[in-house]
C-alpha cells in the first residue's frame, strides 16, 4: 500500500519559499484572522470545540488537551496562567524547534487562542536553554504581534488582555516536566512536585490554577478554532485525530520532519517510502518511537493481540512495519507515541552502546530529587559504560534489568519511567546481544563491518 | 486549655487492622497508630513534605464501589466490600487518609520496593559506619538491616562528594553519607528561617551545601544534625566523643529560658556526653535551641562548689546547716529564691521563709527572645515560684526594695538559693552589712562573702519539675550522679528547714509530693508519679492579671487580657 501524502497543518508554510517568521508574512498568509473570528465568541465554545476535537497532547503523553482544560479550577479566585512548554528536550524530537523558528507567529495565535479560551491574562514561554536563537525569535514576534495589538493589554479592541512572556531555562531534560518547569519558572531548583496534591490545573505556578501545553499543541488549538471541533476530529483516526510531527533521525536515506495525520500512516510506509528506507548495504535492526525514552521496536517482531475496531475487539498480527503511527497503537504493542520522534537504528549499531548512549543522557539529566532515578540512572550508566569499555560480563543484561525494575513507576515524575524504559526494553528485546557482547567486544572487528556513520 | 474539637474520624484499614484516625491524617501516621512501621527517611511530621526518598512506598487500595450504581462491590468469597488495589506503590507520607483507604505493608511489591530504595541509597555510601558517628542511631543501617537484601551488587566506583565540610560553628557536613532527603534545608527554611542550606549539582552528583558566603549558624543548626537520618550531618560538640549505644537517656528540661523545652541528656559512668530536644508537640515539636545543648558543661566547668564552707573553712553538711539555721533563728532574714530552683526547691523555700518570717524575693532574668524556643525570660521555673506562693507577684528587674531593707537594718540575714546577689542587684556594702547564707552550685561573688556556703546540684543531678511559661508543670529527672560533697537542694532545704525549728518534711521529690499536693491548691490533685513525660497543664487563672514577660514562642501566645506594664524599678 503506497504511503498517503503528507497532510501539513502545522507545518503548511514551513518549507515554503520567500517565508519568513515575521508579522507581516504571516498576515499575508491569512495569520491572526482565526484569533480574529476567535475573540468574538464566547470562550466557553472555544473550549468546546477543543473538546469536540479530541485533540491529545504532542508533548509525549498524549494527555486529551479539552480534559486537561476542564481539569482547570476556575473557582479558586486566583488567577490562572499558560505555561508553554517549549523545553523540547526529548532526544530525537525536533518539531517545536521548527516551529519557533520557521513560525513564531502561529504559536502566538495559538497561545492567544487559548488563553481567551481559558480567561488566561498570563502565558509564559518556558524555551530551553539551548534555544537561544529560537528566544530571540520569540521575543521579536511577541513584540511585533503586541504592537499589532494581537497581544498585550486590550486586544483588537476586545477589552481582553494578555501578556505572553519567554522565559529561558538553564538547559535541562527535567524542565520538560510540567512540575519541574513550573518550579523552574519560580526560580527554583526544577525538582518535580508530587502528584498529588501539585496538579497543575490546581496548584500550578505560584499556586495558582495552571495550564501546561506543548508548542505544538498549541498551534493545533489555532487549527481547531479555525476549522471547528467537529471538522478537526475527522482529520486523523478516531480518539487520535488530527496530524501528527513526525521526526524521524538515525539510519535512514532522508531523516527529517513530515507532518502526517495521525494513524493513518504505518511505521513501514514512514520509513521506507517516505524516508527511503534503510542506508546502502544495511537493514533496519531497531526503531524507537516517540523519543528516547519509548519503548525500543525491534525489526522482525511480530505483534498480535486483540484491539478495539469501532465497537468492536478485533484481532490484530502486525509486524513492526504495519505498526500505525498513533498513539493508541504503538501504546497497544508496549511502546509509545511519545513526542514524535523516531530514531531508526541499523545493523551496524551495537545494541549496548546504544543502551550506553542513552543512559549516559539520563542520568546526566536526572535531577536527583528522589532516589530510584538519582542512584539508578547513574548505576545503569555506570554499568553500561564500564561494557563498553571493555568489562563486560555475562551476567550485565540481568543486573541492568533488575536496577531498571527498580525505578519504573516508583518516582515523583514519569522521568522513572523515561530513564528505565530503554533499559527494560533493550534487555528484553536484545537480551542476547547483551548476554553475547563480553565475547563480541573482544573479538577484533570484522574488517569489512560498515564503519558508524 | 481549651481541648480542640473532636476532629472528624475515619476508618482505615493497616494489614487488615482497622483504625480510626482523624481526617488528614497520612499513611505513616495512621499505620503507626496500629503499630505498623513504614520506614522513611525524608518524611518528618514537623516539616513539610516532598516524598523524595522513595522508601516509604505502600501499597494502596480503595474499597470497590459500582461506577453506575455507586453501591459497594461485595466479594461473595468473603462477604466483604472488595477491595480495588492500586497497580502501583503510593508513597504513604503524601497519600493522606481516606475513608475505607486500606493500606497494606507486608506484600511482595513493597518488600520489593523497600529492597530497591534500601540497594540505591547504598550503592554511593560509603559505608564507613565503623568510622560513622551516627553508628547506632542512623536509619540507613536500621532500615537496611530491617528491610535490605544485606548484599550488594554494585561492583562500579562510588561517587567522590567534598568530606569534612564545616557549615558552620557546630556542624560538620560529610556529602558523601548525604541521601539527600533534603530535612536539613526545609528545616532552615520553614523553622529556623534562616535559608541557607540547599543542594547544588544535579542528580547522584547533588551536593549539599551552604550559600556562598554565608554558614549555617543561627541557634537552631543543631537540629539539622537531630534529624539528619544518616552521618551526613554530625556536631561538632559530639563528634568521635562518644558512641551512642554506650549512652543512658534521661528525660530533662532546656533550663535556659521560660519555654521548657523538652530534653533528653546522653549520659555514661556519670558524665553526660551530649543533650537533645525530645519530642513534646505542645511545647517545642522536636527542636531546641543549640545554646541550650551545652549547658550541661557547667557540670564539670571550673569553680564548683566541692565542700560546704563556714566562715571559710570546710566544713560538713550538718555542721553548715546547724551554722546556717543559727544565722537564721532569731534575725531578720530576707530569702532570695530563685527561678531556677525546681518546684520542689521553691516549695521549701517558700517554708523555710515562712518560717523564718522572712519575705521572699525571686531573681528576675529578662532579656532578648527569638519568638521560636529562646523566651524573653531566661528563668525556666517563675511560674513554678507563683505555684508554689513563694512570691506572688512577677521579680522586680533589680533587688533594689531588699537592698533599701538592708540599708534600713532591717534584714541581718539573707539566704540565697543560688543566685548571686551582686549581680541581681545588691551593692557589695550592702552585703557586708548582712550574713549570707548561700545554697549553690558554683562559686561567685556571693558565695565568697557568705558565712555559710552549700554546695547544691545543677539541674543534671536531680529530679524534679519545672512550670513553664504556659503554665505546663514538666518533671526532668537526675542523669548523672552530684560531685562528691555536694548534696541534693532538697536535702539541704529541708535539713535547713527543720534546723530552723520548722516541720520535718520529706527530702526528696516522692515523700516531698503528698506535702507539695496538700499545701500547693494548684498541684491539689497530682502526684510526682503522674505527671506525663510531656507535662501537664495546670489553671493559670488565679494569674491572668500578672504582665509575664513573654512574647509568642512556638507555642505560646501571651495572654491577650494581661495589660503590659512598664517596667518597675
Amino acid at each position: 500500500m503506497p504511503a498517503p501524502e503528507q497532510f501539513r497543518l502545522i507545518f503548511k508554510h514551513i518549507d515554503e519559499p520567500g517565508y519568513t517568521n515575521d508579522l507581516a508574512c504571516y498576515v499575508r498568509n491569512g495569520g491572526y484572522e482565526v484569533l480574529k473570528k476567535s475573540v468574538a465568541r464566547k470562550p466557553e465554545e472555544l473550549v468546546d470545540e477543543v473538546k469536540k476535537s479530541g485533540l491529545r497532547g504532542r508533548g509525549g503523553a498524549g494527555f486529551p488537551c479539552g480534559v486537561k482544560w476542564t481539569l482547570l479550577d476556575r473557582k479558586s479566585g486566583k488567577p490562572i496562567y499558560l505555561v508553554v512548554n517549549a523545553d523540547e528536550s526529548e532526544p530525537g524530537t525536533f518539531k517545536d524547534r521548527y516551529i519557533i523558528h520557521n513560525d513564531p507567529h502561529q504559536l502566538i495565535e495559538g497561545i492567544m487562542i487559548t488563553c481567551f479560551a481559558n480567561k488566561v491574562e498570563r502565558a509564559y514561554i518556558y524555551i530551553r536553554g539551548e534555544f537561544p536563537e529560537g528566544a530571540r525569535i520569540l521575543e521579536k514576534a511577541i513584540a511585533e504581534a503586541r504592537a499589532a495589538n494581537f497581544c498585550g493589554p486590550n486586544i483588537l479592541g476586545t477589552g481582553y488582555g494578555c501578556e505572553i512572556y519567554v522565559h529561558r531555562g538553564a538547559g535541562a531534560y527535567i524542565c520538560g516536566e510540567e512540575t519541574g518547569l513550573i518550579e523552574s519558572i519560580e526560580g527554583k531548583r526544577p525538582y518535580p512536585r508530587i502528584k498529588p496534591p501539585y496538579f497543575p490545573a490546581v496548584l500550578g505556578l505560584y499556586q495558582c490554577p495552571t495550564i501546561v501545553n506543548n508548542v505544538e499543541t498549541l498551534c493545533h488549538v489555532k487549527h481547531i478554532a479555525d476549522r471547528g471541533g467537529e471538522a478537526y476530529s475527522k482529520i486523523g483516526t478516531p480518539n487520535n485525530t488530527g496530524t501528527r510531527i513526525l521526526c524521524v533521525s538515525g539510519h535512514v536515506q532522508r531523516p527529517g520532519y513530515y507532518e502526517f495525520e495521525v494513524g493513518k500512516i504505518t511505521m513501514g510506509q514512514l520509513l521506507f517510502e517516505v524516508c527511503g528506507g534503510p542506508l546502502p548495504g544495511r537493514t533496519f535492526k531497531a526503531v524507537i518511537p516517540g523519543g528516547s525514552s519509548a519503548k525500543v521496536l525491534k525489526f522482525g517482531e511480530r505483534y498480535k493481540g486483540k484491539r478495539k475496531s469501532g465497537a468492536e475487539m478485533v484481532e490484530y498480527d502486525w509486524g513492526l512495519e504495519d505498526i500505525p503511527m498513533d498513539f493508541d497503537s504503538l501504546a497497544m504493542i508496549g511502546s509509545m507515541g511519545g513526542s514524535g520522534g523516531v530514531i531508526v537504528m541499523d545493523d551496524s549499531v551495537s545494541m549496548v552502546e546504544a543502551l550506553a548512549n542513552i543512559n549516559a543522557f539520563y542520568s546526566h539529566e536526572s535531577c536527583g530529587q528522589c532516589t530510584p532515578c538519582r542512584e539508578g540512572s547513574l548505576w545503569m550508566k555506570k554499568i553500561t559504560s564500564r561494557m563498553v569499555h571493555g568489562e563486560a560480563r555475562t551476567e550485565d543484561g540481568a543486573l541492568l534489568k533488575s536496577v531498571a525494575d527498580q525505578i519504573a513507576g516508583r518516582t515523583i515524575c514519569a522521568f522513572g519511567e523515561a530513564c528505565a524504559w530503554p533499559t527494560q526494553s533493550f534487555i528484553a528485546k536484545f537480551g542476547d546481544e547483551f548476554k553475547a557482547y563480553p565475547e563480541a567486544k573482544k573479538a577484533p572487528r570484522a574488517a569489512a563491518a560498515p564503519e558508524l556513520v | 486549655m481549651i481541648q480542640p474539637a473532636s476532629p472528624d474520624l475515619i476508618t482505615v484499614n493497616v494489614d487488615g487492622k482497622e483504625i480510626a484516625v482523624p481526617k488528614g491524617t497520612n499513611m505513616i501516621e495512621a499505620a503507626r497508630r496500629v503499630g505498623v512501621d513504614v520506614p522513611h527517611y525524608c518524611y518528618h511530621s514537623k516539616l513539610s513534605i516532598v516524598g523524595n526518598c522513595r522508601m516509604c512506598l505502600v501499597e494502596m487500595g480503595m474499597p470497590a464501589v459500582d461506577p453506575a450504581s455507586k453501591a459497594p462491590v461485595i466479594d461473595p468469597a468473603t462477604g466483604k466490600q472488595r477491595v480495588n488495589w492500586s497497580p502501583r506503590p503510593t508513597i504513604a507520607c503524601a497519600t493522606n487518609a481516606s475513608p475505607g483507604l486500606h493500606i497494606c505493608t507486608t506484600s511482595p511489591m513493597v518488600k520489593e520496593c523497600r529492597e530497591g530504595v534500601m540497594e540505591f541509597l547504598l550503592i554511593n555510601h560509603p559505608l564507613d559506619c565503623p568510622i560513622c558517628d551516627q553508628a547506632g542511631e542512623c536509619k540507613l543501617q536500621e532500615q537496611s538491616t530491617g528491610y535490605g537484601r544485606g548484599y550488594s551488587r554494585f561492583i562500579e566506583q562510588k561517587n567522590v562528594k567534598p568530606k569534612r565540610t564545616l557549615l558552620g560553628p557546630r556542624v560538620m557536613l560529610d556529602d558523601e553519607r548525604c541521601i539527600l532527603c533534603s530535612r536539613c534545608i526545609r528545616f532552615s527554611k520553614e523553622v529556623a528561617k534562616d535559608d541557607v542550606l540547599g543542594f547544588v549539582d544535579r542528580g547522584s552528583y547533588s551536593t549539599l551545601t551552604c550559600y556562598p558566603g554565608k554558614k549555617l549558624e543561627n541557634n537552631y543548626s543543631l537540629n539539622t544534625v537531630d534529624i539528619c537520618p544518616v552521618g551526613a550531618l554530625t556536631s561538632t560538640d559530639f563528634r568521635f566523643k562518644m558512641r551512642v549505644w554506650f549512652l543512658k537517656q534521661t528525660n530533662s528540661i532546656d533550663t535556659e529560658t521560660s519555654v521548657g523545652v523538652n530534653t533528653v541528656v546522653w549520659s555514661r559512668e556519670g558524665v553526660v556526653y551530649r543533650i537533645t530536644p525530645r519530642e513534646n508537640g505542645s511545647v517545642n515539636d522536636t527542636w531546641m535551641p543549640d545554646s541550650g545543648r551545652t549547658l550541661y558543661k557547667q557540670i564539670r566547668e571550673g569553680g564548683r562548689l566541692e565542700a560546704a564552707r563556714v566562715s571559710g573553712s570546710v566544713a560538713d553538711l550538718e555542721s553548715a546547716v546547724k551554722a546556717a539555721a543559727a544565722l537564721i533563728s532569731g534575725a531578720k532574714v530576707a530569702v532570695v529564691g530563685s527561678g531556677r530552683s525546681s518546684v520542689e526547691e521553691q516549695f521549701l523555700t517558700r517554708k523555710l521563709a515562712a518560717r523564718a518570717g522572712a519575705e521572699a524575693y525571686l531573681v528576675s532574668r529578662v532579656g532578648q527572645g527569638d519568638n521560636l524556643l529562646v523566651s524573653t525570660d531566661k528563668n525556666p521555673n517563675v511560674r513554678g515560684a507563683l505555684v508554689t506562693g513563694l512570691i506572688s507577684e512577677l521579680p522586680k528587674p533589680s533587688l533594689g526594695a531588699l537592698g533599701e531593707r538592708i540599708d534600713s537594718g532591717s534584714v541581718t540575714t539573707v539566704v540565697s538559693v543560688g543566685e548571686d546577689l551582686l549581680a541581681a542587684g545588691l551593692s557589695a556594702s550592702q552585703l557586708a552589712k548582712v550574713s549570707i547564707v548561700y545554697l549553690g552550685t558554683h562559686d561567685n561573688a556571693t558565695s565568697g562573702l557568705a558565712k555559710v556556703v552549700i554546695p547544691t546540684l545543677t539541674v543534671f543531678e536531680k529530679h524534679g519539675t519545672f512550670v513553664n511559661q504556659q503554665f505546663r508543670i514538666q518533671r526532668f529527672a537526675k542523669a548523672v550522679p552530684g560531685p562528691s560533697g555536694s548534696s541534693d537542694d532538697l536535702v539541704v532545704l529541708s535539713k535547713l528547714l527543720s534546723a530552723a525549728g520548722g516541720e520535718a518534711l520529706g527530702a526528696d521529690v516522692g515523700s516531698l509530693w503528698p506535702s507539695i499536693a496538700s499545701e500547693v491548691p494548684a498541684l491539689s490533685t497530682m502526684a510526682y508519679s503522674n505527671i506525663p513525660d510531656t507535662g501537664l497543664l495546670l489553671d493559670s487563672s488565679p494569674w491572668s492579671t500578672l504582665a509575664f514577660a513573654e512574647e509568642a514562642t512556638l507555642h505560646f501566645k501571651p495572654a491577650a487580657a494581661a495589660p503590659k506594664e512598664a517596667p518597675r524599678g
